[in-house]
């Protein structure tokens, strides 16, 4: 238990002792386990940024990046999933402080503006494809539609999953159990945030440039 | 309504309908026989639905072994029409069916045979050598196996049903582009090879946690035996490389899939990002298919010359030097795509540099057998033929490194013979060795040893055959995935002494088949009575064999190496008998349920019948949240039922 995030994020006061725990470090494993996910899902990313790299100048005639983006859009974007991993945050602290309205609430302000990304997100894609400028028409927008659409599909997961989470916590209060899951929501959502910082910076900064 | 789906699908050529018949029949057999011993509700309680990780390591090489079968055959195959179609005569196989077959061989050796056996051993080693009871996710071990097991089933499909991949195992575009292989085939692959990759991935993490955090107390990490060492490292490689291939099939996928363009040979795609994307996870794959095999080899030597292992800093260091490695190396692969001369030396040189801590390995064990008493058992004979094989295959390796060379033997039978040396002499021998070795824990009886030794030579004999001739072929201008050649070349005699190396090692397989038929059927008479047959020296030898469902009765403390043989000489105190209440995770069917689930939505995809898949997404992602959001759930085993189950074991050592 000298694990410092153990001691710092188990809420042992509330601790629900009918729950057999065998290893008594779940917490710590379950976070390790994670975080490793994190890792793959990170070098995924990778893999997808350095495709990106290689093909963002393979226009084949089509438009560059430099026709396409609007930074206004992509910083609205930003602030919005940035706002939106505030308010997750404070979700978080007030499951240490074992407050469930609360956190439900930060967690229903933090679904609505993933959701309003995403929506923004859909409109930009749909608003390229109008103009014909659609993934088929060249490796460029093949890699950019997929890297921006991937980490778009990992927030609409993460939106999913904040239901299910906000429904536990609604109807089970904040357990072992439940603190262990918003927890780990809480890493994925702002993880999926840094890879958008990388986004905003590597695709729409550089882009414009 | 069945998307591309039609009766065509259902036609194919004589060999394979052979094939096809051969398989349902044995499927049915082996129904039937299930149906007749009555045994469903103790496969479905006891195997299906367990989540022990000693169950799911013998599913894991129960599977493997199976698709073994069939990549072997594949290979006769291929040897047959090697040696037969020459000149005039054609073979058997037509050139269209041959492609399939030397792609699904590949395929199939790699990701359901190699990796079978790999998360197998480790699955039924690891928490037994860590001193753990159980593993650090057991329903995610469950669910990376049964996605294992569907991807295995969706290639025995692709069999009857359709065609396979003809664009190699690796499906290098533009040839897997939607261009030029319009058909199911490379669909196939694709979703095959993406359901065992999401499973390994799953898999590598939970072994990765589990060796990080549930060592019994005292067991730092440079105490730990050097097979827990390599599951270490090769879990790491797993980690590490296999999100690249999920990204590299899911690019080609939406290439096929969308018509987008990251592969394709016109509208800016790059054909050679996808070849360095599929090498960046391909190298590290290989590690992780020979490290264990090293950990193999580290627990037998070892064991087998009554000597603690020599050098084991060193050994760990080498592991972890190798795991570097093998991430700076990729371009190997293809030197000859012309990345210019600086490039192509540097890789160069880091693949000579991988010599160096394999060699630190190979002189580590022969010095733990210098001045040894050392045992000729038949894991001692794999480990001998494997020094041969591995050091022949090494150094080829070593002149393929070097970029001159390889412009002149790249994609011949050379090549063929360096990786097959490696793969087959190195892992594959690894784990017969392991498999022998481990056997009788795992069982609770042996093999038979004499019938292990003929099996042995007959492999040895049959792989020298096979592959030392493929060399000379490869130098004689030989390129890999013939189907035909000219009698002028002369390469005639040297391929049918390779196939006459095929069928020996046909005959090793069925003395292997006979002999675990016939350990099953006189396991009376063959028990491991002691728990401890070969004077083992970790923990897994310290508990009966076969292990209680808890493993350990009271978790171990370790001070040191070899914690066993301390205890044996009475150098460490015997663990005293306090026993405690254990928990172990429910059996849940959930991992089969997905498993099932996407192994439809891989046959759907592929036919894209969209309807199918996504009715069957959706299932999966209602089981898996069902699933997360319930409580954990344990079974308790009471201090005094375990206090029972250890004295019943000890009586029953006693009465035999």
């Amino acid at each position: 238990m000298n694990n410092s995030l153990t001691i710092h994020h188990t809420p042992d006061p509330y601790a629900d002792t009918r729950i057999p725990d065998p290893h008594q470090d779940t917490f710590s494993k379950t976070v390790l386990g994670f975080w490793m996910y994190l890792m793959t899902d990170c070098i995924l990313f990778a893999a997808l940024f350095t495709t990106y790299a290689v093909l963002h100048n393979n226009t084949f005639g089509g438009p560059s990046s430099r026709d396409l983006f609007s930074l206004s859009t992509s910083f609205i974007e930003t602030m919005i999933l940035l706002f939106s991993s505030v308010t997750c945050g404070f979700g978080m602290l007030s499951a240490l402080r074992n407050q469930k309205y609360r956190v439900v609430a930060w967690f229903a302000v933090a679904f609505l503006l993933g959701a309003s990304f995403i929506a923004m997100e859909l409109h930009e894609f749909t608003h390229m494809v109008q103009e014909g400028n659609s993934w088929t028409k060249s490796a460029f927008l093949s890699s950019f539609f997929t890297l921006v659409g991937t980490h778009g599909l990992h927030v609409s997961v993460g939106l999913l999953w904040m239901t299910v989470v906000m429904i536990q916590v609604y109807l089970c209060g904040i357990t072992v159990v439940t603190f262990r899951r918003i927890a780990l929501f809480s890493m994925f959502w702002h993880f999926l945030d840094l890879v958008w910082i990388f986004i905003f910076t590597f695709v729409y900064l550089m882009g414009v440039i | 309504m069945f998307g591309k789906l039609t009766i065509e699908a259902f036609k194919h050529e004589a060999s394979q309908n052979v094939a096809v018949c051969m398989m349902l029949l044995s499927g049915i057999g082996i129904i039937g026989i299930i149906f007749y011993t009555k045994s469903w509700k103790w496969l479905w309680n006891d195997w299906f639905t367990s989540v022990d990780p000693k169950r799911i390591g013998v599913m894991y090489i129960i599977t493997a072994l199976l698709m073994f079968f069939k990549g072997f055959a594949d290979a006769v195959m291929m040897r047959l029409q090697q040696a037969l179609s020459v000149g005039d005569s054609h073979g058997f196989i037509s050139a269209g069916h041959f492609q399939e077959v030397f792609s699904a061989h590949g395929t199939t050796m790699i990701f359901f045979v190699g990796m079978g056996v790999v998360f197998g051993l480790l699955n039924l080693i690891v928490p037994l050598q860590i001193g753990a009871r159980d593993v650090a996710f057991p329903f995610l071990n469950a669910l990376g196996f049964w996605l294992f097991a569907s991807a295995c089933v969706l290639s025995l499909v692709s069999l009857a049903v359709g065609k396979f991949s003809q664009a190699g195992w690796l499906a290098y575009p533009p040839l897997s582009g939607i261009e030029y292989s319009p058909d199911e085939g490379v669909d196939y692959w694709i979703w095959m090879v993406q359901i065992a990759g999401v499973g390994s991935t799953m898999s590598g993490i939970n072994f990765l946690v589990t060796i990080l955090k549930m060592r019994c107390p005292g067991m730092t990490l440079m105490k730990m035996p050097i097979f827990v060492w390599s599951a270490l490292c090769a879990m790491v490689l797993v980690i590490f490389a296999f999100p690249i291939l999920t990204a590299t099939l899911y690019m080609l996928t939406l290439d096929r899939y969308l018509g987008m363009h990251f592969f394709s040979a016109g509208e800016g795609g790059n054909p050679m990002l996808y070849v360095n994307l599929i090498w960046a996870w391909g190298h590290p794959e290989v590690y992780i298919l020979i490290l264990p095999a090293f950990g193999i080899f580290s627990e037998v030597v070892p064991t087998f010359s009554e000597k603690r292992l020599f050098g084991y800093v060193s050994m760990v260091w080498a592991l972890i030097l190798i795991t570097f490695l093998s991430f700076v190396v990729w371009l190997h692969h293809f030197f000859t795509m012309g990345a210019g001369p600086n490039v192509n030396a540097f890789f160069g040189v880091m693949t000579m540099l991988i010599a160096i801590p394999t060699g630190v390995k190979i002189f580590n064990w022969l010095f733990t057998k210098f001045r040894g008493r050392v045992h000729f058992t038949s894991p001692m004979l794999w480990f001998f033929a494997f020094v041969l094989n591995f050091s022949v295959g090494g150094m080829t390796g070593i002149l393929l490194s070097s970029p001159p060379v390889d412009y002149q033997v790249h994609n011949s039978l050379f090549l063929i013979a360096h990786f097959h040396g490696m793969v087959i002499g190195g892992m594959l021998f690894g784990f017969f060795s392991g498999f022998t070795y481990w056997f009788p824990k795992i069982t609770g009886f042996f093999l038979s040893e004499t019938l292990n030794r003929y099996a042995f030579w007959f492999w040895f004999t049959g792989f020298l055959l096979a592959f030392m001739p493929l060399y000379m072929l490869g130098f004689m201008g030989a390129t890999r995935r013939l189907d035909h050649y000219e009698a002028s070349t002369g390469w005639n005699s040297i391929f049918v002494v390779v196939g006459i190396g095929a069928a020996i090692i046909l005959c090793g397989i069925s003395v292997q088949a006979y002999g675990l038929f016939k350990s099953i059927k006189d396991r009376k008479k063959n028990l491991d009575i002691t728990g401890d047959p070969w004077n083992g020296r970790t923990l897994e030898w310290s508990i009966p064999s076969p292990p209680p469902i808890y493993n350990f009765a009271i978790t171990p403390t370790v001070d040191q190496l070899d914690p066993l043989w301390a205890i044996k000489r009475g150098q460490a105190p015997q663990p005293q008998k306090d026993y405690e209440d254990i928990h172990l995770p429910k059996n849940t069917p959930m991992g089969l349920y997905i498993g099932v689930l996407s192994l439809i939505v891989g046959f759907a995809m592929t036919w894209h019948i969209l309807w199918l898949a996504i009715v069957c997404f959706i299932a999966i992602i209602t089981c898996l949240i069902i699933r997360l959001s319930g409580e954990d759930e344990h079974d308790v085993i009471t201090a005094a039922q375990v206090k029972e189950m250890e004295a019943a074991s000890i009586r029953r050592r006693e009465v035999v």
